[in-house]
């Protein structure tokens, strides 16, 4: 779960790191109010969930609070990487001395947090350890004990900063080392994190990203920002389509039949589990065909979960055939999916032997369900049949039915 | 012999009573020898039975009623519950610990592994389907039933490591078709932080006898296939490896994630391309298609022989 900037800079106020006087607002007139409160230049920032917002043209310099509705009228029109903006950020225009980075991220294979600590901030922090190494210090801290004083104060110094600097910098990365782990993020981010011109440290931009599995235990943090339950924050909104979806797994608890990505192929697929899912999207496409759909079944839905699935998929727009492939089930059964299948084609008045392409799950329950599929002649194929066979034959029945 | 559990490894279900957990004890009951499954816990349960194995409060009781250290655990509780299961097994010195519970967030995962780590435990999992040896021991959901299992692993001499529970069976029965077999299949999960990795596992295969070539299932996510790479290259490993990457068309559409929690594109490392480039330099052949995977670690095993 991504945060828009206005809400980073509200979790890093929280955690009582410095931050300068801002505002957000959606509204141009309430932008010029902001701006003269401040009482000097500032910049307004659009608040979208996408790179390259300078370039773009979403962060402007205003002198008076004219300017400041001005430029927020433009910033509040203007869409960026197919992003309209969810509002302004109102920033007074702060007069640094340096600006340095703090960010924390995990690190997976050493399956730590680790701590990132430079003197040169104010941009990627790739691009720094690339041109200058020995200016980025690295420090993992453990999972069971706090982090203490010390392990800022080490990060700190392996990049030579020392003096007042360094004092006044342990508390703050101290808060963020605690806000990262508090409110489990996997990206938490000051950058810059700027020296003002009396020594003290102000956050001047942050990012932040919190683990989506951990959204349950963080609800007031959410409600506070105004983060819906059914914000997803993916790189894209969520289609009708794929809306569609997830109402059909969430109709009851028993397994998945979800997890839909629409595509604009003709080749609906309904496949499964989560590996078995990936393999066999790829295996359509390798043998040239277009997929309509990415979707995930597993874990033994009940017989109206998969109906539901296999209707949305045979009822889009453009889909001729669906394939209804799975890796070798072991929990899921066969005769299960089986009957939901033909059960959506029944329902919406279609031929399963024409519609169904091929139908490859072997496992559990299969002669059950093998049984149904010959009753109504929709193709099937066991192990025998590997993943990307199954594939291969669905592409070319659909081909064959296209020309 | 086999790699982390054998004939003889005793353990515990957690949340035994659970739906999925009673199935999963009884497969495990049957299947093989039968696992030495020595009882279950699921708190406010004690003295019930599931399939003859006695329920307790505690691991500290199911301890107790054993009389000697259990080895194993399977964990099936919710999410909200995991660590604290996990954290119970390990301070009840249990080593080895097969979590089958999805959806647990990262930190969690994180103190599990680091508090085992620091009392010489091992965790397998999360959202994993656990481990089993051909005609011998499974421990935890994989293969399924007893008789389904029993069609897909066969004895043999190659050690199978995925990132998917599903496919972890699709590619040792594949494996077992063509007449290699398997000598232990490990499903390690499919999140971002995960227990052992690849690379933690290779030392296991590296020294078991009955091993001969290693099989892996990848995805796009993580730095895990970087990690084996370099395992590979600075140990001269003895044992040929062929990879499987699934999950290549995400490479255009970075931040989003398929199939699995751990399989989100953060960086240009973490592509599907960028990985079996790695795996390549490192010798470790990437396949196509699962079906190709026999013939070139039979191809790959000859060549061992002949340099031998």
């Amino acid at each position: 779960l991504r945060f828009f900037e206005y809400e980073a800079r509200e979790i890093v106020k929280r955690a009582g790191i410095p931050v300068t006087d801002y505002g957000f607002t959606t509204d141009a007139l309430e932008a010029k109010e902001i701006a003269a409160r401040i009482g000097g230049p500032t910049v307004i920032k659009s608040q979208v969930l996408s790179g390259g917002r300078m370039k773009a043209g979403g962060v402007k310099f205003a002198d008076t609070p004219e300017e400041a509705e001005a430029h927020a009228t433009d910033i509040l029109g203007l869409e960026i990487n197919g992003h309209m903006p969810r509002g302004i950020l109102v920033d007074p225009r702060a007069e640094f001395e340096q600006e340095y980075y703090a960010g924390v991220v995990w690190d997976g294979t050493r399956k730590q947090p680790v701590m990132i600590f430079s003197p040169v901030g104010g941009i990627d922090i790739e691009q720094v350890a690339e041109e200058q190494p020995d200016k980025v210090g690295r420090r993992h801290f453990s999972n069971i004990l706090p982090f203490g004083d010390f392990e800022a104060k080490e990060v700190i110094a392996s990049t030579g900063v020392t003096g007042g600097a360094l004092n006044k910098l342990v508390p703050i990365l101290t808060k963020l080392a605690k806000l990262f782990v508090d409110n489990d993020m996997t990206l938490a981010e000051i950058n810059p994190l700027a020296r003002m011109a009396d020594g003290s440290f102000i956050a001047l931009d942050a990012h932040m990203d919190m683990e989506n599995e951990a959204r349950g235990r963080h609800k007031q943090l959410l409600k506070d920002l105004g983060v819906g339950d059914d914000e997803t924050r993916e790189a894209r909104e969520p289609t009708p389509f794929e809306l569609a979806g997830e109402a059909v797994d969430s109709q009851d608890h028993r397994g998945v039949a979800g997890n839909v990505t629409e595509f604009d192929g003709n080749l609906g697929l309904v496949i499964g589990a989560g590996g078995g899912s990936l393999t066999l999207f790829d295996a359509v496409r390798k043998y040239g065909g277009k997929p309509a759909n990415y979707c995930e079944i597993g874990g033994n839905p009940s017989v109206s979960k998969a109906k539901g699935l296999a209707k949305l998929v045979l009822s889009k727009p453009g889909v001729d055939k669906i394939a209804v492939m799975m890796s070798i089930v072991s929990n899921t059964r066969v005769d299960i999916v089986a009957r939901g299948v033909i059960a959506a084609c029944l329902e919406l008045g279609m031929d399963p032997a024409e519609k169904i392409a091929i139908f490859r799950i072997p496992g559990a329950w299969e002669e059950e369900g093998f049984k149904i599929l010959e009753k109504y002649g929709v193709e099937y194929a066991d192990r025998s049949v590997s993943l990307h066979e199954a594939a291969r034959r669905a592409v070319e029945k659909i081909q064959g039915a296209a020309a | 012999m086999s790699i982390l559990v054998n004939a003889d490894t005793t353990f515990i279900v957690q949340g035994i009573t659970g739906r999925e957990a009673v199935n999963l004890t009884r497969e495990c009951l049957d299947y093989g020898a039968g696992a030495k499954v020595v009882g279950g816990v699921t708190p406010g349960r004690l003295g019930r039975e599931v399939h003859g194995v006695p329920v307790f409060d505690t691991v500290a009781q199911a301890v107790a009623h054993h009389g000697s250290p259990i080895d194993g655990s399977v964990v099936t509780v919710p999410p909200a519950f995991t660590k604290d299961a996990v954290f119970e097994a390990i301070e009840n010195g249990i080593k080895i610990i097969v979590i089958v519970t999805e959806r647990i967030p990262r930190r969690d995962v994180a103190q599990m592994v680091e508090l085992a780590n620091l009392r010489g435990a091992r965790i397998i999992g999360p959202n994993c389907l656990g481990i089993i040896v051909p005609d011998v021991i499974k421990m935890g959901g994989i293969g399924g039933p007893a008789k389904d299992a029993a069609k897909s692993y066969k004895k043999g001499s190659i050690g199978v490591i995925s990132r998917s529970g599903g496919m972890t069976t699709e590619m040792s029965s594949t494996l077992s078709a063509a007449g290699l077999g398997i000598s232990t299949a490990v499903s390690i999960g499919g999140d971002a932080i995960i227990g052992q990795t690849y690379a933690e596992l290779m030392p296991l295969f590296e020294a078991d006898e009955e091993t001969e070539g290693i099989v892996i299932y990848t995805e796009p996510g993580g730095r895990m296939e970087a990690e084996l790479a370099r395992w590979v290259t600075e140990n001269d490993s003895r044992l040929p490896i062929v990879a499987f990457m699934a999950g290549r068309f995400m490479d255009e559409m970075p931040g989003m994630s398929f199939g699995h929690a751990g399989t989100i594109v953060e960086g240009k490392e973490d592509t599907a391309s960028e990985k079996i480039t790695r795996l390549a330099e490192a010798g470790i052949t990437v396949a196509e298609e699962i079906s190709e995977i026999p013939e070139i670690m039979k191809r790959k095993l000859a060549e061992r022989s002949v340099s031998a």
